[in-house]
């Protein structure tokens, strides 16, 4: 999808007024966090297996050109093909030649958040490839053309009444009077349908949790088993990865995968975990003919060895979004992109720039919950803030904020003058609330007075009258 | 022990009242206290707008004004958090500086902080009747790690009782300048506050940071609700017949 971040102000006045958006927010939020926490509770090495996690990614960040090249060797030796894209153009071009070799006109597809990075299904369908959804969440904002509002629960926007208009408008030679109140109902007729895409697919595009360089696989977790089926029933197999999401060993995606779903859905593991190693081997019963690696850097590799390489750790768990008490008011949408909540506010900017995206990284109260629960201990507020000193240098921060921090920084650094400004400001202000204590109104200051009232200054600064009590 | 006394730009301005029940807080358990004159504030709006030059200039006068006193003690865990965690990463590319930055960080207190891990504070005078909720800051939590402190001194006050909240962890909306920035989502947030606080039934709500008390007195006095709000120092000085609450008027 196009980003449209600049928009952040207005989008999220406007979820903020969507009362079914809001619903869905308050469950799922309470649901994630509450579940992560007993998953935990029941781990006692949770922090230590952060501190691996964290020192595993950071090791191979810092050789990541030997691991992915030792990934590709391996893919290779397999019979398998990795293809390096620089931006989303060479990938959304690689997956299409790719299809166009294997004569395809189905698609399916399992979960895949570089595929909504590059968007990748507007793509394809623009050149004759018709691509199915096969994640439930990803299948219903495919069938509304929605763009996802969460890395790990894309439809978490919506409630089972929008699932249920969305299959009557969509699914055809079904009654039109048939029950779909109940989730199993729901369930059943997207297995249905779904089951006939799986069958006809002529190609399977996943994405990857992880790729192991020591044996070449890739790796996805998923709780509807739809990616086993995306990737083994069609011909041909094309995984979309980008270069971040390489570890060196078995044991390393290990360490990964049991910090993963329990920050994620507190699950101790996933429902399903695929490991896929080359195309199908003579003695095996199933699987591709073709085994196709497309490793997508759009961005990545210009964040190695600067300020924000220690946000390439990151597994998209999204127990950072799950408990940011922003995403928690606005939800995704509001953020204009695929990514959103405070690892969305680090990445987007560095993928599609800093003036696009300047809002996400201010849209913070820095409140640090999100490094609380990060189980790779990314340090996500430092982060935010350096995105907002890159935007301060390059002169992005509107004049007003800009012009009003100077003042206010010229007088701090004056202390006299501070003094006298300071002491001024609390008698008029306490002038101006005529003994209310408090100020419903004030030039300059509506967005504090919006709704609230700026309680009263008691009259006199207190260093004013510290100075008066020493001399007595 | 001689201790040099951060007053807080914000407690300097709105609630002179808090740092005279801190320093006699302070100065009950035998501190000498100082209040070097020329404070203004920790820069911390300045580092979080991303202007870190003159976060840098303002972190150095603190850096001179602070640097002979045995501890330092600031009524906000915010300030405190931005000074014992943020100096130190604003000098990191300067030897020199970074010592003198991380020596200032390494004595520097939260006020509670102080007055339990330090002073080892066990037994106070004040006493209030009453419910009190206890809020969290964001900085004084993750930052500053206090939790149990401002509770252990609290449950010294006599006749008081002190309840949590049930989503302790969770950010008021204040946020600095993003409160004024995104005062939509910022609202939406202090409902929630707002309303957590009310769920427990307390007749008070207490924190060790201005922010976030500007904040909640700033929503619940709009909303006409009678919950009083003030900073703990007040509560556990006895200093609470001094002045009225935030954002009430004289009586």
């Amino acid at each position: 999808m196009q980003p449209d971040c600049h928009s952040f102000e207005s989008a999220s006045r406007t979820a903020l007024a969507d009362d079914s958006l809001q619903d869905s927010l308050a469950k799922v939020k309470a649901g994630f966090r509450i579940n992560r926490l007993k998953a935990i509770d029941k781990l006692p090495e949770f922090e230590d297996l952060r501190d691996a996690g964290r020192d595993l990614k950071n090791h191979t960040l810092k050789n990541l050109d030997f691991y992915l090249e030792v990934f590709e060797d391996k893919v290779t030796a397999q019979g398998g093909h990795v293809h390096w894209c620089r931006d989303a153009e060479e990938a959304r071009r690689t997956v299409l030649e790719i299809c166009r070799k294997a004569d395809a006109r189905t698609v399916t597809k399992g979960k895949s958040m570089i595929a909504e990075e590059i968007a990748l299904n507007d793509y394809l369908e623009s050149h004759g490839v018709e691509p199915v959804e096969t994640d439930l969440g990803e299948y219903i904002i495919q069938l509304r053309r929605d763009p996802p509002s969460h890395i790990i629960a894309p439809a978490l926007h919506l409630n089972r009444g929008h699932f249920a208009k969305a299959f009557r408008k969509k699914h055809e030679g079904y009654p039109a009077d048939r029950m779909l109140d109940e989730p199993r109902q729901l369930l059943d007729e997207a297995r249905d349908v779904l089951r006939g895409h799986f069958v006809a697919a002529d190609v399977g595009i996943t994405g990857a949790n992880m790729l192991v360089a020591e044996t070449g696989s890739s790796i996805i977790v998923t709780n509807e088993g739809n990616g086993d089926l995306t990737q083994t029933l069609p011909r041909v197999h094309i995984v979309l990865a980008s270069i971040e999401k390489v570890v060196p060993t078995l044991e390393d995606a290990a360490t990964v995968m049991r910090l993963l779903a329990r920050s994620a859905t507190g699950q101790e593991f996933s429902a399903y975990t695929t490991v896929s190693t080359g195309p199908r081997r003579p003695e095996d019963l199933d699987g591709p003919e073709e085994f196709h690696v497309v490793l997508l850097d759009n961005g990545r590799s210009a964040m190695l060895g600067g300020e924000f390489q220690d946000m390439l750790r990151c597994i998209r768990c999204a127990a950072c979004i799950n408990h940011c008490p922003i995403y928690g008011a606005v939800g995704g949408h509001a953020y204009g992109w695929v990514y959103s909540g405070p690892m969305g506010s680090v990445l987007t900017p560095a993928l599609v720039g800093l003036e696009e995206a300047r809002h996400l990284p201010n849209a913070s109260t820095l409140c640090g919950r999100c490094e609380a629960v990060c189980p790779m201990r990314i340090p996500l507020p430092k982060m935010l803030r350096h995105w907002r000193e890159r935007e301060f240098e390059r002169h992005l921060t509107p004049g007003r904020v800009r012009a009003g921090l100077k003042l206010w920084a010229f007088l701090a650094k004056r202390p006299a003058l501070y003094r006298l400004a300071n002491g001024l400001g609390a008698r008029l202000l306490a002038k101006l609330s005529r003994g209310t204590g408090r100020l419903p109104r004030l030039p300059l200051a509506g967005g504090w007075t919006k709704a609230r009232d700026l309680p009263a200054p008691q009259g006199r600064s207190f260093q004013s009258q510290w100075a008066e009590r020493k001399r007595r | 022990m001689r201790v040099g006394f951060f007053v807080t730009c914000l407690v300097d301005l709105f609630r002179p009242t808090v740092g005279f029940a801190a320093i006699k807080l302070l100065e009950d358990a035998g501190c000498v206290i100082d209040v070097p004159e020329g404070q203004t504030c920790c820069g911390q709006p300045a580092y979080n707008s991303g202007d870190r030059e003159d976060a840098r200039a303002l972190a150095l006068r603190v850096m001179d004004l602070f640097a002979h006193h045995d501890a330092v003690v600031v009524p906000s865990g915010s300030c405190a958090g931005m000074i014992r965690h943020h100096y130190p990463s604003l000098f990191e590319d300067d030897p020199n500086l970074a010592g003198r930055a991380r020596r200032l960080a390494d004595k520097t207190y939260e006020l509670t902080q102080f007055l339990a891990d330090v002073l080892k504070i066990d037994h106070l005078a004040a006493s209030l009747p009453t419910v009190a909720a206890y809020h969290d800051s964001c900085s004084s939590l993750r930052e500053m790690k206090v939790r149990e402190q401002p509770r252990k001194l609290l449950s010294q006050v006599k006749g008081l009782t002190v309840k949590d909240l049930a989503q302790p962890e969770e950010c008021c909306g204040f946020g600095g300048t993003f409160c004024v920035k995104y005062p939509d989502i910022s609202e939406k947030m202090v409902d929630a506050k707002v309303a957590d606080i009310e769920a427990t039934g307390a007749e008070m709500v207490l924190a060790g940071d201005m922010g976030c008390l500007l904040n909640i007195a700033g929503r619940l006095k709009r909303q006409g609700k009678e919950i009083e709000v003030r900073h703990v120092a007040e509560v556990l000085a006895g200093m609470t017949g001094d002045a009225p609450g935030i954002g009430e008027k004289d009586d």
